[in-house]
């Protein structure tokens, strides 16, 4: 039995100077490279797939098999593209991965690189976070100068390059496909799949697409095997990963436990609910993964327990909302985020969220009627499902999980002509006596 | 709290003021973008975030410029350039300062950080103070969540913020005093943000820790109650 947390990706963070080389490599960093170089890139295929690893970017994909999707007959040159995009509202374990170990990111980077024969490598980061931005810069550079990137890497015959690559702006892009479209220059919008990008991704050649994290984890499994990454987790969701909580916790944070801790116990762990209140609802992953509330605090937050009660385990950033929060207020404000970040390539999101703002505004101010949350799930499920991407599913996540919790709040809202609650009583800075 | 999210639509976007300052050493760092590259088009968006530093915004003349080099039409690269929130078409100031409004910063009390700038500054959303020194805009979800309310400058994180050290940062920015993100480095000019974007180093790296208290409080607790991941030796490998 593994013990509760269970540090790797996050051990050197406290470490001198982590996101330097030196450092890095004192506590081990590159010895994976060395390993995974003499060893066959199939081999290395089969240790991620046998380890289990699932995509640690929300859909939980088995990574291992998805490197494993590569054409290796297509003549076309390979790419490996890394999503660091990190933007799902929640979401803050990427960002202080690379912040503090770019070089965890880095030798993940050449690893999976080899092991599907890419050539050239792309860290696609978000470019709202310029301090991140200059540690992979730096990291990749110093990479570059001791041989780990560049030609005939460690006398191996093997060649890559790795570019850091700051995005402008946009939510979609962290959808795969829209990424892709961004990482060529244009509008990121998502594409019609099939063809999938293992097939046709990057300049129309076999891409493989991971998240930072699932990346992250590579090292780690083929220094230390397939069994010792099984040791930690669920059968089918292996491994230790970062849990972010957030929001009204003592301690909020990161935290590196094994898949299938509970909610109650990483609140604990975090010093528990804002004293003097009780929890009223979280996300699991996001805010495009349905709401949960105190009922679920004992689920596994694995792939396949946060599923079996409606929701989705997604990136784990589990955003914790007190009893002094108005459910349809924090609805509002993310469905406002899917309308002003919905690419517009397709009518039911481009027209649909604004319409769910329109009538959630007129909830909130309390001018709605019964027959507005018919309306608003009717919305919904012509919205679910109906586009390219996943971005409309998102958007609608929130909207009929609160209504499924907390119709009582929405009907509150028309009793009392507006919101019952006030707003500074949910805030960091709320004085003694403010009240829901 | 929809007044939040307006946005300054009334003042025209500016066209070309005649004094565009892309120079020869400009197109030949956009060039050495393009070689990144294995195919010139994906140094677009770098390109902008280039042109954005030497002009302060994105300009005619910088649509112009990446089109001509990229063999695009100037109506392609303004597709791109409108596309994306962070490319800005109106001059921004010396400091762009973003409110996280996303939900749970909002109710942990970035709508009301925001409202008190917007009151302290006297400017809306996406607009700049009268002496060109601070953009205040609402942003998005910044992947700071456990240090909310975030906000940020120029890019930098500015952790577990109230309304008073919000104001008592934007009036040091104004005065000149110097500012240092408590996870990043001393905020640098906008532009100057904008230039290490498209790739070019501004060697700043090394400042700052390794992360902040939200990011170690698992590492911390772990490390108090001896709490490690399995050692990798004591578990067998697979023949």
């Amino acid at each position: 039995m593994a013990d509760t947390l269970t540090p790797v990706l996050s051990d050197n963070w406290d470490q001198i100077n982590a996101w330097q080389l030196a450092s890095y490599q004192r506590t081990g960093g590159y010895d994976a490279l060395r390993t995974a170089l003499g060893m066959q890139p199939a081999d290395v295929v089969a240790a991620v797939k046998d380890s289990g690893l699932r995509g640690r970017g929300g859909a939980g994909f088995p990574t291992g098999m998805k490197w494993s999707f590569i054409p290796q007959d297509n003549p076309k040159p390979k790419y490996l593209v890394v999503n660091a995009d990190e933007s799902e509202p929640g979401t803050c374990k990427d960002i202080p991965l690379m912040m503090a170990s770019p070089h965890t990111l880095v030798e993940g980077v050449v690893i999976a690189s080899y092991a599907i024969r890419a050539s050239v490598a792309f860290i696609y980061v978000r470019g709202e976070v310029l301090h991140v931005i200059r540690r992979l810069q730096q990291a990749v550079q110093e990479a570059k100068d001791a041989g780990f990137i560049g030609q005939n890497i460690l006398g191996t015959g093997y060649d890559l390059d790795v570019v850091v690559h700051a995005g402008a702006g946009a939510y979609i892009c962290g959808e795969e496909t829209a990424l892709l479209d961004s990482l060529e220059g244009r509008r990121g919008q998502p594409r019609l799949r099939p063809p999938f990008p293992a097939v046709a991704g990057l300049y129309g050649c076999p891409t493989v697409i991971n998240n930072v994290e699932s990346i992250a984890s590579v090292p780690a499994i083929i220094k230390n095997g397939a069994d010792w990454f099984g040791s930690m987790g669920t059968e089918k969701s292996k491994g230790m990963t970062l849990y972010s909580l957030s929001g009204h916790v003592t301690r909020p944070g990161q935290y590196e436990a094994p898949m299938g801790i509970t909610l109650r116990e990483l609140i604990d762990l975090a010093g528990g609910v804002r004293e003097g209140h009780t929890l009223k609802f979280w996300t699991p992953g996001g805010s495009s993964t349905p709401l949960l509330t105190a009922e679920h605090l004992d689920v596994p937050l694995d792939y396949e327990g946060v599923g079996s009660v409606g929701s989705m385990l997604g990136t784990k950033a589990l955003q914790i909302f007190d009893d002094s929060v108005c459910a349809v207020r924090a609805v509002l404000r993310w469905t406002e985020f899917y309308k002003h970040e919905s690419c517009g390539k397709c009518t039911p999101c481009r027209e649909g969220t604004w319409w769910l703002v329109q009538i959630l505004e007129r909830l909130e101010q309390g001018k709605g009627t019964e027959e507005d949350l018919v309306t608003l799930l009717d919305l919904c499920e012509n919205i679910t499902g109906r586009s390219f991407c996943a971005l409309a599913d998102g958007a609608t996540a929130p909207i009929t999980s609160s209504i499924k919790y907390f119709k009582d709040e929405y009907l509150a809202h028309f009793e009392n002509g507006g919101c019952p609650f006030d707003p500074m009583a949910s805030t960091v800075f709320a004085t003694a006596g403010a009240s829901a | 709290m929809a007044e939040n999210h307006t946005t300054a639509t009334d003042t025209p976007v500016p066209y070309s003021t005649g004094d565009s300052k892309i120079t020869d050493a400009t197109i030949a760092e956009m060039r050495e973008i393009m070689a990144r590259y294995p195919q010139a088009q994906s140094a677009l968006l770098p390109m902008l975030h280039l042109v954005q530093s030497v002009e302060g915004r994105v300009t005619p003349e910088g649509i112009e410029v990446c089109a001509e080099l990229l063999g695009l039409t100037g109506a392609e690269v303004s597709a791109v350039a409108t596309f994306y929130t962070m490319y800005k078409r109106r001059p921004v100031g010396d400091y762009h300062v973003g409110v996280c409004t996303n939900t749970l910063c909002a109710v942990m009390g970035g709508d009301l950080i925001f409202d008190r700038l917007k009151q302290h500054l006297d400017v809306g959303n996406d607009e700049t103070t009268e002496d060109g020194k601070i953009t205040l805009e609402h942003i998005e979800c910044n992947a700071a969540c456990d240090y909310a309310p975030v906000m940020t400058v120029n890019w930098e994180f500015f952790d577990d913020m109230t309304p008073e050290s919000a104001t008592q940062l934007v009036d040091d920015l104004r005065e000149g005093t110097e500012v240092k993100s408590p996870r990043g480095a001393t905020i640098c000019t906008w532009r100057e943000a904008e230039r290490v974007l498209a790739g070019f180093s501004d060697g700043r790296a090394d400042e700052g820790p390794t992360g902040g208290k939200a990011s170690l409080a698992g590492l911390r607790l772990a490390r108090e109650r001896n709490w490690t991941a399995p050692n990798g030796s004591d578990t067998p490998k697979e023949g």
